[in-house]
């Protein structure tokens, strides 16, 4: 793979960036429990030692991980804006302690995600949660299409993401990127129709069936 | 082998029904039907019938005795479909992952990655597996889109106006790749050039085929439909 896209394609959340650190080589299982783990952890363990503690371990996992720091970083852009905002907010209205804690937990939980994501690729996460689901057989339930429904979710983050740029490009062309219907409605609207789009091929590629 | 029965295709609308595939027979048993007609003409619903996409109304389509509406899981095994847009068909960030989620009932787990990456080979996308599937060209993702559906073997290719977005350069290479498939092939298509080297061409109007035989009187037929302007 050249260096452009490999850029490109760690340049948005969710994507997976292939490579072969110790965490692209871990089970996506393992991978998915100790989301759920740091999940736990970050609601449990309280205070912004904690938090920042945590966050600092997800930054190492992340750097081990060998991701691209600058399109990652870019990626990450938006969270850490938002994160910023609502610890802000948090700091003013509760303490510092509070909004360092609720900016930290946040950017931990998902840059922890990204991690996951991005070192695991749709298929190995699929044939995970269809393990992880098999149970459901007991009572009816089809592992493999919630797996496959599961994962579609996670994937679609990124394409969600393109959807919301392009709106926004298109009311800006239009002179409306103030307006904030030019922008909600058309992003619901095409996240709608994609996910039609998306239920349609993959009943027509037999896939779910 | 394709067959429709008097297959129809109706929808509700606006407090009625409307029809978008009045009563077709017939059966196709050769390598390469074309479909052509206007935009809105019924094609598209045609392919659709072919696949399960949509079930008739009326009547009954079977593909190599398979009916749609009963053996519908089984009948997308048989038939692949390739859209228009790309984009509507390609579900994972990247080719090697959409490919492989073609091949997870074929493959084990094992070995997917690396069978997905050498249909990607075969279709000369080698170099992009891993490239988001947005940073393709639209000739590219078209060429994923095809990859991913024959990854499975299909008996039966339907593609609804495969070429319509593509430039000329890539709809001569979808053009080739299609013509060399062994595969029987019902195409939708506007290409009257490729519907020129079809084996047998049906001209769809209203709701209906209105001609259904060999492809140089049924593209002067389609010619002489559209020569009265549009209302």
């Amino acid at each position: 793979m050249n260096r452009g896209s490999a850029s490109a394609s760690a340049g948005l959340l969710g994507l997976y960036h292939p490579g072969t650190s110790w965490l692209h080589r871990r089970g996506a299982g393992s991978k998915a429990a100790a989301l759920a783990v740091l999940g736990l952890a970050v609601v449990v363990l309280r205070g912004p030692l904690w938090a920042l503690g945590l966050l600092a371990g997800v930054v190492l996992l992340a750097v081990s991980a060998r991701l691209p720091l600058r399109t990652t970083t870019r990626a990450l852009v938006p969270l850490l804006v938002t994160a910023l905002l609502v610890g802000g907010y948090q700091c003013w209205q509760r303490g510092w302690a509070t909004g360092v804690e609720i900016a930290a937990d946040l950017v931990t939980v998902v840059l922890a995600a990204t991690v996951v994501t991005a070192t695991t690729s749709a298929d190995r996460m699929l044939d995970a949660l269809t393990r992880a689901l098999g149970p459901l057989r007991r009572v009816g339930g089809a592992p493999e299409t919630v797996a496959l429904a599961v994962g579609l979710m996670l994937r679609a983050v990124p394409a969600l993401m393109r959807t919301a740029t392009e709106v926004r490009d298109a009311a800006r062309a239009r002179g409306l990127e103030r307006d904030p219907r030019a922008l909600l409605v058309p992003a619901a609207v095409r996240a709608v129709g994609r996910a039609r789009a998306t239920g349609e091929a993959l009943a027509a590629r037999g896939i779910g069936d | 082998m394709i067959e429709l029965r008097d297959a129809t295709v109706t929808v509700r609308s606006d407090g009625g029904v409307r029809t978008l595939l009045q009563p077709t027979t017939c059966t196709l048993t050769e390598r390469r039907v074309a479909v052509i007609g206007a935009n809105g003409s019924g094609k598209s619903t045609l392919a659709r019938l072919v696949n399960g996409l949509v079930l008739p109304s009326t009547g009954t389509v079977r593909v190599d005795g398979l009916d749609t509406a009963r053996d519908g899981a089984a009948v997308r095994r048989r038939v692949g479909f390739v859209f228009t847009d790309p984009d509507a068909q390609l579900v994972m960030p990247t080719p090697v992952e959409d490919v492989a989620l073609s091949l997870r009932r074929m493959v084990p787990a094992a070995g997917r990655d690396a069978a997905a990456r050498a249909v990607l080979a075969r279709f000369g996308l080698a170099d992009h597996a891993e490239v988001p599937v947005h940073a393709l060209s639209g000739g590219q993702k078209q060429l994923l889109a095809l990859a991913g559906v024959l990854a499975v073997q299909p008996a039966v290719l339907v593609c609804d106006e495969p070429t319509t977005l593509l430039d000329l350069r890539w709809r001569d290479v979808v053009d080739e790749l299609l013509d060399s498939l062994e595969q029987q092939l019902l195409l939708v298509t506007h290409n009257l050039a490729a519907a020129a080297r079809a084996d047998r061409v049906l001209v769809v109007d209203d709701g209906r085929v209105v001609f259904d035989g060999d492809a140089a009187t049924a593209i002067a037929a389609y010619q002489l439909l559209m020569s009265a302007r549009p209302v």
